[in-house]
């Protein structure tokens, strides 16, 4: 909502100035999101009239022009306007005059012309953004008058970002009355007159969409002047207020609206036929609008109609037939009352959005429509004359809102704001703002004016009394009660601390969108129970990911691309399957690639492999203190995996998650080499902890003995270390596996593993007979179990 | 007797002059070792008579423990010497960089919300969390928006094709711990939210935390003394801040928090960083809570403005393009 200074002072006396009135705007709720002075320092400028022009003989663009200033003064002015041409009236900065743009007007010569003063353009000035050429001003413009009081400057152009429960606020009328409350000043309005009735033009109108249009007045007024314009004075608010000047009888229904807050339409008389009909579309009717869109409409639009045509859609836009042009004479008038919930989201189903839909969907008083249409006859007839008919009215009184007493509790208003506020500043708050007001022994009974749609519950008119009392007013205390003490269990790892202990490993966490694009899904080869959106934004941002690594691994693309041969990064965030409701899984990866260590003095550098990212998932379930639970597995991969250098993880039997090389297809294809590496793992899982139990520490020393085997290469680290495990049974403390060797000395297709068993038992200290045969006994299950011998 | 007195006094002299362990090691055998010249005198003993045997004895004693203490002496000096020659040469550059000493880091989203959060978990706000696909019902009619109001059109909305939605606010979560618990209540509830709007300064995935209070006494008061405690716990200085009246349909009265803000250029500007109010009835009502009992009051904010204004972030896409160069400033 956009609107002159000037003209709401016109209307409520303000006791304040400019940025006074701005703040305490923004301080009661309505919000000044901008602020633009307007015709400030025009000192030295005034209007003048272009009286000879004459090419200038040095420059093609350039005129030289005889300029009348007024009180016989004629100046020789050069110009390089594009619209200068004789018999214009402009805007003339003389020589002196300091322009809101700092400029300075000197007399100049310009390529060997002597120039005094410059003709300016409304940018020039400060007005208007345009600056394409001279600001012409009306043809009665008073030749050497200031322009700033021809024009009424300075003034400002206000623009409010007001809330959707304030349509009352988007008439500067209706806003004249909170500034009167925020001021304790009076709205200076007059009641509207009937205008003089010189016509007998009417017309029918029939109400047939029920609640949704309780009301619609109209009026013909016929002979106008189809070659009427707006007054300066009207086309100057319109322009502050956003608006451009049009034709006489757009603009006044437009200035209507801007004053009261109703939004009006005006039809060519001569276009309709017969009576006018309110009613409901039918599905697949359609209508060509006035900014030439054909609407496709459905049984929940509001339209209308005469006899035969559909011609406006209620509340939203008029139709292009039936529209007002500039050989009409004959106009009829709307000013009609529809419900919000009848206009609600219609102008966006049709991708529209109109001044009028902003009111209707908000709330217009349904007691404005008379007023309206009175004003917009009173302006008409002054402006392009013409013959009012009578008023026509059809409404249907039971389908208009009545007015409702809302009980305000003196209690309820100290509690909830935590501050008493004075019976009588209760009292005059509510009268200011136009509300009729009744103590009784509680508090008060409150009914709203019928433009305050959003008057309807104790809270409501807590929520005035507190705007106006002032938020600042309000004292600042900190909240008592009972304590409750959140438990935090233990068994779960906090999430913060994984985050901490993955940065520990030297991995930096990204947030990736959670929607990435369908083609890069498909890439992966994720194409089942994917949850796309219905509306998205582009194509790349289309699916809400099902897992966390394509975007990260776009991640570690785009840091690749920027000189970072090593990147580690992890991500903790959510991942969706379709469902009913879909599943929202809490998912941990990680995605990293280069050398296994940062580039350092002290280490030979190898290339990651699928052990370090091992590593990271080994300390992870170490962390939680239950590493039985877990295993890896070589099968079961997805697609994206390289299969040999790939597992996928498994907890309690069930798989939550995977690990390892990308798939060497996959990799090339997003241009990238053999070492990048990727984990992902449902988060919860790795957040469950083992709550420690603790047992007694055997008091006897433990015994260690290294064995190294040969073994066939299929045979697997896990299969060795489970059946050692069964084998020795408790007496096996720990298993280390700490070098293995595959190559000269061993044969092709059989590796072999050196290991240290630790053995000790709980009731004694085991004999060096009782480690022997220990390691007897594991020898043996391996030789039997696995093709293995003992290395000599 | 003069012999072994005068080889000893040789001894000594040649202990003095060993230079290394190995060569003094030789001369204590060569003195003290089975076959060194004192085992020879103290073998010679038993051949004499009893008292000049212990005469004798004491002598050879005597020479034994003077060869003794020089040799310790100078073992102990040549071990120093050696131990010093050992350390000058021992020398590190200990500036080289340490194994392994590298390290990563959360990103600066994260660092921000956990601060936020366990601000108010200090002050016993329990966290809470809801579905990000979230349905009408939760994100906007409980909250009290009508189907097609005019306030669903500041919530740009991401669908899907059975009319669910992306949660457009962590307000949400609100209904859902209100329908889980009876007051007293107090949660904070941090989460990504969703609007389909992208450019400079609006990401279509952002980080909410929403924060609820209910219970007997709760008042408008009580929300300004709580958020005013909150940003200066935040942002570890007093700031002049300002409640302005707003319009949220699940609170009222609703209120904008503005805080006044220093720029870098020395100007100071007023600063919008959260929305907040008194839950409205119809939101209570909704979540079978009995309004004329219990009041409460409810704040959102967005976590990436303050992590941009504590940060010094100017860009808000910077979050989360993932360019290591900005994520190691915040390790």
């Amino acid at each position: 909502m956009k609107f002159s200074e000037n003209w709401l002072r016109e209307l409520v006396e303000i006791k304040a100035g400019r940025v006074e009135l701005a703040h305490a705007l923004t301080m009661a709720g309505l919000e000044v999101e901008e602020l633009t002075a307007l015709g400030e320092s025009l000192s030295g400028v005034v209007v003048a009239e272009i009286v000879a022009a004459e090419k200038h003989p040095e420059a093609d663009r350039l005129q030289i022009c005889k300029v009348d200033a007024g009180r016989g003064e004629t100046l020789q002015i050069v110009c390089g306007a594009p619209n200068a041409r004789v018999g214009i009236k402009v805007p003339l900065a003389k020589v002196g005059a300091s322009l809101p743009n700092g400029i300075a007007i000197k007399a100049a010569k310009l390529r060997g012309v002597e120039s005094f003063g410059m003709l300016c353009s409304a940018k020039e000035l400060d007005l208007d953004a345009d600056a394409s050429g001279l600001l012409e001003l009306p043809v009665d413009a008073p030749v050497g008058k200031p322009l700033a009081d021809y024009l009424g400057l300075p003034d400002a152009s206000f623009e409010l970002k007001l809330t959707p429960n304030r349509p009352d606020c988007l008439g500067l009328v209706g806003l004249a009355h909170d500034v009167a409350a925020l001021f304790g000043s009076a709205v200076k309005v007059n009641d509207q007159t009937a205008a003089p009735i010189t016509s007998n033009a009417r017309r029918g109108i029939r109400l047939e969409a029920g609640r949704d249009a309780p009301r619609y007045l109209g009026r013909i007024v016929e002979g106008i002047d189809p070659a009427a314009r707006s007054p300066l004075w009207l086309a100057e608010r319109l322009r502050r207020s956003g608006l451009r000047s049009i034709s006489a009888v757009v603009d006044i229904t437009a200035y209507v609206m801007l004053e009261l807050g109703q939004p009006m339409h005006a039809f060519d008389n001569d276009k309709l036929q017969g009576d006018i009909v309110v009613r409901h579309a039918q599905a697949g009717e359609t209508l060509k609008l006035l900014d030439g869109s054909e609407a496709k409409l459905d049984e929940k639009f509001v339209l209308i109609a005469d006899e035969n045509n559909a011609l406006a859609v209620a509340g939203v836009m008029g139709g292009f037939d039936s529209r007002v042009t500039d050989a009409t004479q004959n106009v009829f008038l709307e000013s009609a009352h529809f419900v919000p919930a009848a206009i609600m989201g219609r102008a966006r189903k049709l991708g529209l959005h109109t001044d009028a839909s902003h009111r209707f969907e908000r709330g217009v008083d349904p007691e404005l429509p008379l007023r309206a249409l009175e004003r917009a006859t009173e302006l008409l007839l002054s402006i392009a004359g013409g013959n009012a008919g009578p008023v026509l009215v059809a409404e249907n009184l039971a389908d208009l809102p009545q007015p409702v007493a809302v009980t305000l509790r003196r209690s309820r208003l100290q509690r909830v704001l935590g501050v008493e506020v004075a019976d009588a500043e209760v009292a005059r708050i509510f009268i200011a703002l136009g509300m009729r007001v009744e103590s009784n022994g509680e508090g008060w009974s409150i009914t709203a004016p019928s433009s305050r749609f959003d008057i309807e519950r104790e809270e409501d008119l807590i929520e005035e009394i507190a705007r106006i009392f002032g938020y600042d007013n309000i004292p600042t205390h900190t909240p008592t009660g009972a304590l409750v003490l959140a438990v935090e269990p233990e068994a779960r790892i906090n999430e913060l601390a994984l985050r901490e202990q993955l940065a520990a490993r030297g991995y930096y966490e990204a947030v990736n969108l959670s929607f990435v694009a369908a083609d890069l899904l498909a890439q992966w080869g994720f194409t089942d129970r994917l949850v796309p959106l219905a509306n998205p934004l582009s194509a790349d941002l289309a699916i809400m990911r099902p897992s966390l690594l394509p975007g990260l691994i776009e991640a570690l693309r785009h840091n690749r691309a920027r000189q970072q041969e090593r990147v580690r990064l992890f991500e903790v965030a959510r991942v969706f399957e379709a469902g009913n409701p879909p599943v929202e899984t809490p998912s941990v990866a990680i995605v990293a690639c280069g050398n296994a260590r940062a580039e350092q003095w002290g280490e030979p550098s190898r290339p990651l492999d699928f052990h370090d990212i091992k590593g990271d998932l080994d300390t992870l379930i170490a962390w939680g203190g239950e590493p039985g639970r877990w295993s890896v597995h070589a099968d079961g991969l997805p697609g994206w995996l390289h299969p040999g250098r790939s597992a996928r993880v498994v907890r309690d039997g069930e798989t939550v998650g995977y690990l390892g090389a990308l798939h060497p297809q996959l990799a090339k294809a997003l241009d990238l080499g053999a070492d990048v590496h990727v984990l992902e793992l449902a988060l919860e899982p790795v957040l469950a902890r083992r709550l420690p139990k603790a047992q007694p520490i055997s008091r006897f020393p433990a015994v260690r003995r290294d064995i190294a085997m040969d073994l066939p290469e299929e045979v697997s680290w896990s299969q060795i270390e489970q059946i050692v495990r069964i084998t020795l049974g408790t007496r096996l403390q720990e298993l280390q596996l700490f070098d293995r060797y595959s190559g000269k000395g061993v044969e092709a297709g059989r590796k072999s593993l050196a290991m240290g068993l630790i053995l000790q038992d709980a009731s004694r200290t085991l004999t060096d007979d009782d480690a022997d045969r220990c390691v007897r006994e594991a020898i043996a299950a391996l030789e039997l179990t696995c093709k293995a011998k003992l290395r000599g | 007797m003069d012999d072994l007195e005068s080889r000893a006094a040789q001894a000594l002299a040649e202990i003095d002059k060993a230079d290394t362990l190995e060569v003094l090691d030789a001369l204590r055998v060569g003195l003290l070792g089975k076959s060194g010249i004192v085992t020879a005198a103290l073998k010679e003993l038993g051949a004499l008579a009893p008292d000049a045997r212990k005469a004798r004895g004491a002598e050879v004693n005597a020479v034994k423990d003077r060869l003794a203490d020089a040799l310790a002496a100078r073992k102990q000096m040549l071990e120093q010497v050696e131990l010093d020659r050992r350390l000058a040469s021992e020398k590190l550059d200990i500036s080289l960089p340490g194994r392994d000493g590298e390290r990563g880091g959360i990103h600066p989203i994260t660092r921000a919300l956990e601060r936020i959060a366990s601000i108010f978990s200090r002050l016993g706000y329990q966290r809470a969390d809801g579905p990000e696909i979230e349905d009408d019902w939760h994100n906007f009619e409980a909250l009290n928006f009508p189907p097609h109001h005019p306030a669903r059109a500041m919530h740009d909305t991401f669908y899907f094709g059975d009319g669910r939605l992306l949660r457009t606010h962590t307000s949400p979560v609100q209904i859902r711990s209100m329908k889980d618990r009876q007051p007293p209540i107090r949660i904070i509830a941090p989460g990504k939210v969703y609007r389909s709007d992208s450019d400079q300064t609006h990401s279509p995935m952002f980080h909410q935390i929403e924060g609820l209070l209910i219970d007997e006494t709760s008042s408008f008061a009580d929300l300004k003394g709580t958020l005013a405690e909150f940003i200066r716990a935040f942002f570890e200085r007093d700031f002049e801040m300002r409640f302005r009246p707003s319009y949220f349909p699940f609170t009222e009265p609703s209120a904008e928090v503005d805080i006044r803000w220093d720029a870098e250029d020395g100007s100071t500007r007023w600063l919008e960083v959260l929305g907040c109010g008194m839950v409205h009835p119809n939101v209570l009502k909704n979540c079978g809570i009995d309004p004329e009992r219990y009041t409460g009051f409810a704040f959102g904010l967005g976590v990436e403005r303050f992590a941009m204004l504590r940060y010094g972030v100017s860009d808000l896409r910077a979050f989360f393009e993932n360019d290591l160069r900005f994520l190691k400033q915040f390790a």
